[in-house]
C-alpha cells in the first residue's frame, strides 16, 4: 500500500514537472496566436484534447522510465562495466579491448532498443512517411536510426576502453557524412541530418550517460569528466550515416530491380519495363 | 467496438516498440548477469506507465502537435510578415530551451567542471553566474538556429552546405577550445531538442515548405532540428574560449 501511495505522489510530481515544461511553449503559441496571427485554430476542440493527451502521455512515460527502465538500466550498465565481471577474475589493468564483449553487446542492444522507443523519433518518422507519400517507411527509418545509435555506442565503448581521442572518430564520421551527402538521394539528406538531433533525447541520453560514466570510472586511466562525455556526440553523428545509407541501399536495390526487369523483359522480347 | 479496436491498435504498436527493451533487459539479467531483479512490482508498474504514456502521447501528437504546427505555418505564410515569422521562430527556440530541465542540469555540471579546471573563479556565486550564462547562451543559440532554419526554408538554400560549413566551424573551434568544455558543448547540442519541441518544429518546417510555392516539403521541410542541434555546440565552444581567455 505504501508503495502505491509513494508511486502516486511521484506520478503527480512528474505530471507537474511536465506541465511546467510545456508552459513556456503554450505561452508562446498562445501569445502569437492571440497577439499576432489573430486567427482561430482549426479544430480547436481536438487540439485541446490532444494537448491534454500530450501532457498526460509524456508525464506517464517519464514517470514509468524513472521507475522501471532507468534504475534497471543504470544498475546493468554499472554491472556490465565492472572489471570484476568483465575480466572474470583478471585484474583490471590487464584487461584488453576484446575482454569487453558483453559490454559491446549491451551497448549495441540498449542503443537499438531505446532509440526504437524514442517519442521524438516516432514523431519525425511519422511526419516523414506522410510527407514522402509512403516512399519512406516510418518503421524502416526508425530501424535505420536505431542501428546507427547502436553502432555508435559500440564505437563509443571501444573508444573509452582503448582511450583513443574522440575527435578522430568525429572527424572520420563527418568525412563519411560529407561523402555520403554528395552521393545520397537528395530527398533524404535533410531528414538524415534531422535524425541526428532527434535520437539523443528522453530515453536514450540517461542510459547512454550511465554507460559512458560507468566505463570511464572503471577503466583504469580514464577520467569520467573528459571521457564520459562524447558517447552522446557519437550517438548524434552515426544515425546521419545510417539514414543516408538506408536510402542509398534502397535506391541501389530499386535500380538493380529495374535493370533485372529490363533484362528479363528484353530476353523475353516482352514489353515489361 | 471501434473504440476498442482503436485502443488495441494503439497499444499494439506501442507494445511492439517497447518489446526490444523488455527482451534485452530480461536477456542480460537472466542469462548474462544471472541476478534476480529487485523491486519487480515497481518495475512492472513503471513499465505499464511507459506503455500507456507512449501510446497516449502518440495519439496527442497527431491530434494536437502536428495540426498546431501546421496551422501556425499556414497562418504565418498567409500573413506574409517575415519579421513576425522570424520573431516567432526565435521565441519558440529560446522559450522551449531556456527552461529545459536537462539543459539546467548540464549547465550546472559545466560550471563545476570549469571552476575545477580554474577557468572561472570557484565559489557558488561565480558558478551560478556561469551556469546561467551558459543556459542563456544555449537558449539564444537555439533561437538563432530556428531563425536561420526558417530563412533557409523561405530562400531555399541547400541545407547540406550550411550544416557541413557549420560543422567545419565547430571542428575548428574544438581544436582551440579548452578540453573541459568540449564534452559539455557536444552534450548541449543534444539536450536542446526535447520531445515536445521536435514534433512542433518539424510540423512547422514541413508546413512552411508546403505553403510556399516552389519548395519541396521533403527537401526544405526538414532540417530545422539539425540547426537546433548544431548551433549550441558552436556557441558553447565560443563561450568556453572566451571564458578561458578571460581567466
Amino acid at each position: 500500500m505504501t508503495l502505491l501511495i509513494e508511486l502516486a505522489e511521484a506520478l503527480l510530481a512528474t505530471l507537474v514537472t511536465t506541465l511546467t515544461d510545456v508552459a513556456p511553449i503554450a505561452a508562446i503559441l498562445l501569445g502569437f496566436q492571440l497577439g499576432v496571427l489573430r486567427q482561430r485554430i482549426p479544430n480547436l476542440r481536438q487540439v485541446l484534447i490532444g494537448s491534454v493527451y500530450v501532457v498526460l502521455g509524456l508525464g506517464f512515460f517519464l514517470f514509468g522510465l524513472e521507475h522501471a527502465l532507468f534504475p534497471v538500466g543504470k544498475v546493468m550498465a554499472a554491472q556490465l562495466t565492472d572489471p570484476a565481471f568483465v575480466g572474470g577474475g583478471k585484474p583490471a589493468a590487464e584487461l584488453v579491448w576484446h575482454d569487453y564483449y558483453w559490454t559491446y553487446l549491451f551497448a549495441f542492444a540498449i542503443g537499438f532498443a531505446t532509440t526504437i522507443a524514442e517519442p521524438a523519433l516516432i514523431a519525425v518518422a511519422l511526419k516523414a512517411q506522410e510527407v514522402s507519400g509512403g516512399t519512406i517507411r516510418a518503421r524502416g527509418l526508425r530501424i535505420a536510426v536505431a542501428l546507427g545509435v547502436a553502432v555508435s555506442l559500440v564505437v563509443g565503448t571501444f573508444r573509452i576502453v582503448t582511450g583513443t581521442p574522440l575527435y578522430l572518430y568525429m572527424i572520420a564520421g563527418y568525412v563519411i557524412v560529407v561523402v555520403q551527402t554528395l552521393y545520397a538521394p537528395r530527398m533524404i539528406v535533410p531528414l538524415a541530418y534531422d535524425s541526428g538531433g532527434v535520437t539523443t533525447s528522453t530515453v536514450t541520453v540517461p542510459l547512454v550517460a550511465a554507460l559512458g560514466l560507468g566505463l570511464a570510472s572503471t577503466v583504469p586511466g580514464r577520467s569520467p569528466l573528459l571521457d564520459g562525455f562524447g558517447m552522446i556526440a557519437l550517438a548524434a553523428l552515426f544515425p546521419i550515416i545510417a539514414v543516408m545509407g538506408y536510402a542509398q541501399i534502397g535506391d541501389w536495390m530499386a535500380k538493380r530491380n529495374l535493370r533485372t526487369n529490363a533484362r528479363n523483359g528484353a530476353s523475353e522480347g516482352g514489353t515489361s519495363t | 467496438m471501434g473504440a476498442i479496436k482503436g485502443a488495441l491498435s494503439l497499444f499494439g504498436g506501442t507494445l511492439r516498440d517497447l518489446a526490444p527493451i523488455v527482451l534485452i533487459v530480461a536477456f542480460f539479467q537472466l542469462i548474462v548477469l544471472r541476478q534476480p531483479v529487485d523491486n519487480l512490482a515497481e518495475i512492472a508498474i513503471g513499465f505499464l506507465f511507459v506503455l500507456i504514456g507512449l501510446a497516449i502521447f502518440i495519439r496527442g501528437l497527431e491530434m494536437a502537435l502536428f495540426p498546431l504546427g501546421e496551422a501556425l505555418a499556414d497562418a504565418f505564410a498567409r500573413k506574409g510578415s517575415l519579421i513576425w515569422l522570424l520573431l516567432f521562430a526565435f521565441a519558440l527556440g529560446f522559450g522551449t530551451t531556456v527552461a529545459e530541465p536537462a539543459l539546467i542540469a548540464v549547465s550546472q555540471e559545466a560550471a563545476k567542471v570549469m571552476a575545477a579546471a580554474g577557468a572561472i573563479d570557484p565559489g557558488a556565486d561565480s558558478e551560478a553566474g556561469y551556469a546561467k550564462a551558459l543556459r542563456y547562451t544555449v537558449a539564444v543559440s537555439v533561437g538563432f538556429a530556428l531563425v536561420i532554419g526558417v530563412l533557409r526554408i523561405l530562400e531555399g538554400w541547400p541545407l547540406q552546405w550550411l550544416i557541413i560549413g557549420g560543422y567545419t566551424i565547430v571542428v575548428g573551434l574544438t581544436t582551440v577550445a579548452p578540453a573541459e568544455i568540449i564534452g559539455i558543448a557536444y552534450d548541449s547540442g543534444a539536450v536542446t531538442t526535447s520531445t515536445i519541441t521536435v514534433p512542433l518544429v518539424t510540423a512547422l518546417g514541413v508546413g512552411l515548405a508546403s505553403a510556399i510555392k516552389g519548395r519541396n516539403p521533403m527537401i526544405e521541410g526538414f532540417g530545422l532540428i539539425a540547426f537546433a542541434s548544431l548551433m549550441p555546440i558552436a556557441f558553447v565552444l565560443v563561450l568556453g574560449i572566451v571564458a578561458g581567455a578571460w581567466a
